[in-house]
Formats: C-alpha cells, structure tokens, sequence
C-alpha cells in the first residue's frame, strides 16, 4: 500500500494524534485495501464515493464506538443474574436466555440514553430534557481538561497530570471563592483566574522542570498528581480551609451570589456558566493552535524539535509555555467543580475527570472540535452510567469499558477496517495502483 | 553491583588529559539535609526527654528490651556523623575520587534515626523499628515486581504505563481464584496470567498496530480498572463468599534466620510471594547482564536495526518479554489480595503502579536499582503511616507526598544523567 504521509502531506504525522502512528500500518494481509476496493480497471464514479466513504476517518470513530457498546454490552449480559440463570439451561429453553440477554442490555442501555440524552418516560418537558443538561454539566470539566492535555499533545508533551491541576485550580478557585468578600462579576473572573493560575503553576513546574533539567514530563506530573492529593487533604485539616464544625473534610461554601459561575436554566437545572466557558476555551485553543505564532511554534516544536531549534523557535520557552496554558486550562476544569457544580472543595473535586480527559484529548486526536465533541460524548456516558446504575443492575464502570476501547480501537484504525473488512485510505483500486513505498523507519 | 558503573566512565580509567568537571550534588546535598537535621530536629524546641526504641516483638525467640536513649544527646551524635560524612564527601568530591557505596547509605540511616529520635522524644509511645521495617518490606513488594516488570519491558524496548493495570489484575484473579479454589497459593499462580493478559494487549497494539505505547499503556489501565470495578459490583458483590472470600497465604518462616534479632522477622518471616520476589530481583539482575536473553533483550531495546541484522527477531523478542514483564507485575498484584489477606475492592491496586514506573526510572532501568527505589518508597510510605498511628506532630500528609517529591528531585537531574533505552516507544518496521 501507499503511505499516506508521503502521499499526503496534509496527512503528515501529528504529534498527539492518537491515529497518527497506527495509520500507517499496512493492511493485515486478507483484509482492507486491495481485495474490497479492487475493482478492475477504471471506477465508477459511485464507486470511488463509497470507497472514499468506507475508508474515512470519522466512520472508524463510529464503529469504534459500535464495537465498544457491543463488548459493554456481552459484559453487562455476563454479569446478569437472569441471564447466568437461564444459561444453565440453554439448551432446553433457548428463548429464555437469549431474552435475558436482551432485556439485561437493552435495559442498561435505554437507561443510559434516558440518563443522558432525552428522558421520555418523565412528566413534563424540563425534565425529560434535564438529562441533556446534566450531559453538558459532566462535560464541563472534561472538556476544559482535555483541551488542557490536547494543547500539551500538541507539542509533544504526555502531560497525564490533568488530576493534580484540576486539584490546584480547585484549591485556588475555592480559596478566592470563599475567603474574599468581592463584587458580584469581579469575584468570580478573580476566582476563575485563580484557578487557571492553580492549574498553570503545577504544570509549570514539570514544563520547568523538562526545559531545565529534561525531567520526563511523564514522570513528574504523575508525581504531582499524587502529591496534590495529599496536600488538599492535608489543607482540608487546616483552618483556613475546613468547615467549622463539619463531620467531613470539606470547606465552605462558595457563596453562590457572587463567586459561583450563573446558572444558566435556572435553579432547577445544573448547567451552569462553565459550559460557555468551555465553547469560549475551545474556540481559543482553536485559533491558539491555528492562527497563532505561539500555536505554530508549539505544533514545530512538536513536530520536530531539532527543526524548530534550527529555524530558530526556543523550544525549552515553548515547553514551559505549553505546559502552563495546558495546566491554566486545567485548572479551569476544576473551576468548574467548585464554582459551578459542586460549589464547595473536598478532597474528591477531580474525581476522576482528569484521567479521563487523556481518553477525551486521545479521542478528539487532540484537535479543538474533537476533543469538545469527545468530551461531551464522554460526559454523555457519564451522566447515562449515573441514572443506569441507579435504575438497573449494571453499575456506572461499564462506562470506564466502553471509553478504554472506544479509544483503543481508534487509535488502531486498521484493526477496525479489518474486523468490518473495509478499505483503507490511500488504497486505490488495482488499476491505478502507485508503486509501493516503503518507509524507512526505527 | 558492577554493572551499574558501566554506565559512566570511571575518572581512572581516563587517559586523556580533558577532566570531568567535578559534580558538587551530592556533597551539596548532604550539607543540606545535615543542616535540615540540625536546625529541624536538633535545634529546634520540643526535644526533651528521651526516646524509647523497641526492637522485638512478644513473639521473638531472642528479646530485646525496650531501650531509651536521651534524644538530645543522641541527635547531636547522629548530626556529628553526618557532618563527618558531609566533610568526607566533599574531600573526596574535590579530589576526583569515587564516594564509596556505603557513605549515602549510612548517612541515610543517620538521618532517618534523627527523624525518629525528633519524632518519639518525651513520648511514652514507643518506636516500633521492627514494625517500621517489616511493614515498608510489605509495602514496597507490589512496588518491586512493577518496577522489575518495567525493566523487562522497557529494556526491550517497549514503555510499559499497564503496570498499574497488570497489578490490579493480578489482584483480582488472585482474589477470584483463591476463593474459587480455596486455596491462596492457586490464587498466587493464577495473578501472572492477568498480568500477562494485558501485556498481550500491549504488545497487540504496540507491536501490531503500531500505536504509541504510552497511549495504549494508559488506556489499558482505564479497561482494567473498568472491567474489575465491573465484575466486582456485579460477580463478586452478588455472592461474596464464593467468588470473593478473602485468602491468606501462610508466613513461612525460614528456621534460624528468621530468629536473628530485627533482621529475622523482616526478612525471613514472609510468605512464599515474598521469598518469589528476592529470587526475582537476583535472578533478574543476573540475568538481564549476564545472559544471552539478556544481551538480546537490551540489544533490541536499543539498537532494534541492528540486532535484526545479526539475526534477533527483534518483535518477537519484544512480545515475548512484554508478555514476561507482565506477568511479574500480575504476580506483584497477588500481593495486594492473597498476599496481605483481604478480598478484592474496587481500584485497590490505588496507582502503585506509577510508583512502580518512577521506581524503576530512579533505579535507572537496573533490577537492583529499581528495587532500592522501591524499598525507599515502601519505607517512607510505611513511615508516614506509623506516625499518623503513633501521633506525630508532623502532618502525615507531607511524610506520604515525600517519596513523591523525592521522585521529582530525583528524575530533575539528582540522580545524574538518566537515559532510557534508546528504541522505547518506537515500533520496529522492518
């Protein structure tokens, strides 16, 4: 087969495209490529548009996220008790089990959409549609994070410490929040600000630490998130932080007057004003990493560092200014916790938001749209696995499932293309068939 | 031992007349924490009375009493030896001579005892050394099989982020089948192969498919820890006495050994998971320097092009040792259920696997590197669990953030020059 980034140089290899290595694998021998697209001579018109259609990228995503429910779905079968009872006798009643097996997944998955999208067994219109506002109050924070941890893909940089910043931007926000006694939109930018400021001084300290020292950034933020984690619970014991009086390790209130993001649908909704701060951050990432000066040296120095120094970019600079905008967008997920949703700090403001967002930021292959379209698919899941779980037997870990080999799958586009026998991109049919290329890597 | 040294040049042998340009970190270092000691645990107020050290349990065959020392008096010592050590480093330092192996270690324990001592002066509470040494071994053994686990992957060539994954599975089939079976020691064989399960997945996607291994090491650790919260909120919740009753494999203790004072019960009083794990570390350190695998493995972790060219099967031998790695790691995992009696709970792996990474990135991809980090990190972990018991006037948040912190001091360039093989994270396309 061709290569496509010798073929294509609009398809060159991006750093943190989760795709960028695993498509130029070569077909599995058998499956895509010269055997569907193999038509003999010249292509029909139609034809070249369905080969152009079954090899596209976002058709991959989909049926990633197809092969996924499927496999969620065999677990949640598994685990029934109805169908492990029925399957004992299988063979003399087969109806039986293979009816369990539906009512088990297609009640754990109806759960879902009504937890997540439209709930159409409530009463009245708001609260049929509260499940797609709670959608967008999970997504917050994802979003945010994984626009953070995109931007640090972007150069090159594995920042896994999105846990950690979203714990210091909580730690600020919260501090600013309910200590200072401000004007109504002062006291929350300042705390918003704060929070960035959390986020971006514990990323700043492993980009430092990478441009002075070459400390692997892998490494250092996973230091930090742990250390984070003890020093909330640590300040959480301390006065200035801790509720009087309070059975439980947690601050006080942030005073929903002034220092909390609006509500947007009102008192019986959850949204809140993080989620325009969410769009307003992915259309700055987005002309951040395409229209700036700033974006193209973080994109070179990703690219290629050894160029970039040569052309005359300061990669060291580009490091600790990528690490500090990915940690100040980090720190503004944990904004959203305790100024939007939680309005309060505790111990498990992060929850486990910042280790989702690498899949979010892995899923939307680092790009604004994608990872803001991944987040809320992600905060889709999370808000169904909450109702689910609530309303059937299968608990909200299926979702972790259901992200790990969303993700896995797409980052091996070829083992999709070969479990669905589909073509891949670059394939031509036989006729027109460019000589192979072979590429001289390792 | 010797291999270590193979990585830098040693000054002697040197003939040209360029020097190395002396490195004053480590003697700076020791002046630091000497002066940290002095001002922190010896100067400051609050040290009165004395300190009351037990180094025996009721069980010991050969007690020792409880003995207490004036805790003034000793820190003044303990500071006097690491001043002298402090004077010794920078001697030698200045004169270009190598600083012996035993110097870091005994002014480790100098400053750990000064710490002690600060800690347990004018208290009735005893210090529980033995306790102190037998709980960070226990500790730190998940620690030391992840990181044995990353030295075999990642000197093939292949990052391994899964370790905490494979740790976790190996505690829950450990779990799953010690139940099943009743049997602890049929749970303790079955935890590599979850191990090995996700080092299959690894390579499937690294070696086959060509994506980034740290991506794929990532998400890997989010599918196991969704598929065992899974089963456990279903399987394992549902009928807890057969799939999830907690099993215990035995102390043997060896005769003899185990009854020398302190060293016997925190060494030789441990399971059989425990004996594995020493095997393993010499094995390993043997083995990955002295063996024809061994040369192979590290040949294709460094030069994967040139090992195919004297005939290595450069990807096969990066499957099979991934495989390999993670299979130590699962059995680590057995620790966390099987090895210290409990059943299994969701996430309870609780991210030792990262620890394990660091500890294996600061022992510098060698087995008895990574097992020092390991046992460091064991300690002071254990460390700050026994203050928080015995009521320290030291937040024990800070003493649990220290081998965090130490970890970043260390990987920022304190531990000189740390190189990672040279093919990681690089799939070999012939």
């Amino acid at each position: 087969m061709t290569d496509p980034v010798n073929e294509n140089p609009q398809n060159a290899a991006q750093p943190g495209d989760v795709v960028a290595q695993g498509e130029q694998v070569p077909a599995p021998e058998g499956a895509p490529g010269s055997t569907v697209a193999g038509g003999t001579g010249r292509e029909t018109r139609t034809g070249q548009f369905f080969r152009e259609l079954l090899s596209g990228t976002w058709l991959v995503s989909v049926l990633a996220v197809v092969i996924a429910l499927v496999i969620g779905g065999v677990l949640i079968a598994l685990a029934d008790q109805r169908v492990q009872e029925t399957a004992t006798y299988l063979f003399a009643r087969p109806a039986d089990f293979f009816a369990a097996v539906w009512d088990s997944v297609y009640g754990a998955y109806r759960a879902m959409f009504r937890g997540a999208v439209y709930d159409f067994q409530a009463e009245t219109f708001s609260r049929a549609i509260r499940p797609l506002t709670e959608t967008l109050v999970f997504s917050v924070p994802l979003i945010l994070a994984g626009l953070g941890l995109a931007v640090g893909f972007r150069a090159g940089l594995f920042n896994i410490g999105a846990q950690g910043q979203i714990v210091l931007g909580g730690i600020f926000g919260a501090f600013i929040g309910f200590t200072f006694d401000l004007p109504v939109v002062l006291h929350v930018t300042l705390a918003a600000i704060g929070a960035a400021l959390g986020g971006a001084i514990w990323a700043g300290i492993a980009g430092f630490l990478k441009a002075r020292t070459g400390a692997n950034e892998v490494i250092v933020t996973i230091m930090l998130n742990n250390i984070a984690v003890y020093l909330i619970a640590y300040l959480l014991t301390t006065q200035a932080f801790r509720l009087p009086n309070s059975p439980f390790p947690k601050s006080p209130d942030v005073p929903s007057d002034s220092a909390a993001y609006p509500l947007l649908l009102g008192p019986s909704f959850r949204l809140h004003a993080g989620f325009l701060l969410a769009i307003a951050a992915t259309v700055f990432v987005w002309w951040l990493l395409e229209r700036s000066t700033v974006g193209f040296e973080i994109r070179a120095a990703g690219s290629n560092p050894n160029a970039s120094r040569t052309a005359g970019i300061s990669v060291n600079r580009v490091v600790v200014l990528t690490m500090v905008i990915s940690g100040a967008l980090c720190g503004l997920a944990g904004s959203a916790q305790v100024l939007g949703t939680e309005r309060a700090l505790t111990a498990g403001v992060a929850a486990s938001y910042g280790f989702d967002a690498i899949t979010v930021a892995l899923l939307g292959r680092s790009r604004p749209v994608g990872t803001f379209l991944a987040g809320l698919l992600f905060g889709a899941l999370r808000a169904g696995g909450v109702l689910m779980q609530s309303t059937t037997e299968t608990p909200i870990d299926i979702i972790l499932v259901v992200q790990s080999i969303i993700v896995l799958l797409i980052a091996a586009p070829p083992l999709v293309r070969a479990i669905f026998r589909l073509p891949a991109p670059g394939a031509r049919p036989r006729g027109v068939r460019t000589p192979v290329v072979k590429e001289a890597a390792a | 031992m010797s291999t270590v040294i193979t990585e830098q040049a040693r000054p002697q042998e040197r003939t040209d007349a360029i020097l190395k340009p002396i490195s004053w970190r480590w003697p700076v270092l020791y002046g630091v924490l000497t002066l940290a000691a002095l001002l922190l645990f010896t100067l400051l107020p609050g040290l009165e009375g004395e300190t009351i050290y037990q180094l025996s349990r009721g069980s010991d065959l050969f007690k020792i009493p409880n003995f207490a020392v004036p805790a003034a008096l000793t820190n003044w010592l303990l500071v006097a030896v690491m001043v002298a050590l402090t004077i010794l480093a920078f001697w030698l330092t200045r004169n270009r001579r190598d600083v012996p192996r035993w110097v870091p270690v005994v002014f480790g324990i100098a400053f750990v005892l000064t710490f002690l001592t600060y800690v347990g002066a004018g208290r009735s509470t005893v210090i529980p050394v033995t306790t102190l040494l037998s709980g960070a071994l226990a500790l730190s053994v998940p620690l030391v099989f992840g990181a044995l686990c990353g030295v075999v992957c990642e000197r093939s060539g292949i990052v391994n982020i899964a370790i905490e994954g494979q740790l976790l599975g190996g505690a829950f089939l450990a779990a799953v089948v010690g139940s099943l079976t009743s049997s602890a020691y049929l749970g303790m064989i079955a935890a590599p192969i979850a191990g090995a399960l996700v080092g299959v997945l690894l390579v499937f996607f690294a070696v086959r498919y060509w994506v980034d291994q740290i991506i794929v090491g990532v998400v890997l650790n989010v599918l196991v820890v969704g598929v065992t919260s899974f089963l456990f909120s279903t399987v394992l919740t549902e009928d807890k006495a057969t799939w999830n009753a907690n099993q215990r494999l035995p102390e043997l203790p060896i005769p003899l050994l185990s009854e020398i004072p302190v060293i016997g019960p925190v060494l030789f009083r441990q399971t059989l998971l425990v004996y594995i794990m020493y095997a393993a570390v010499i094995l390993l350190q043997i083995f990955v320097f002295r063996s024809r695998w061994g040369l192979r493995m590290r040949a294709v972790g460094e030069h994967p092009k040139a090992a195919d060219t004297v005939g290595i099967k450069v990807n096969r031998t990066r499957v099979i040792n991934t495989i390999f790695g993670g299979a130590i790691a699962g059995l680590g995992g057995a620790f966390f259920t099987v090895g210290s009696g409990l059943a299994f709970g969701k996430e309870m792996s609780a991210g030792q696997g990262y620890i394990a990474l660091a500890a294996m990135i600061l022992g510098k991809w060698n087995p008895t590197g990574a097992v020092a980090a390991a046992l460091l990190f064991g300690f002071s972990k254990n460390l700050g669990n026994v203050l928080s018991t015995i009521g320290s006037t030291v937040p024990s948040e800070f003493l649990l953030m220290l081998p965090y912190a130490v970890t970043i001091f260390a990987v920022a360039g304190l531990v000189g020059r740390v190189r990672a093989p040279a093919a990681e994270n690089i799939p070999y396309i012939k």
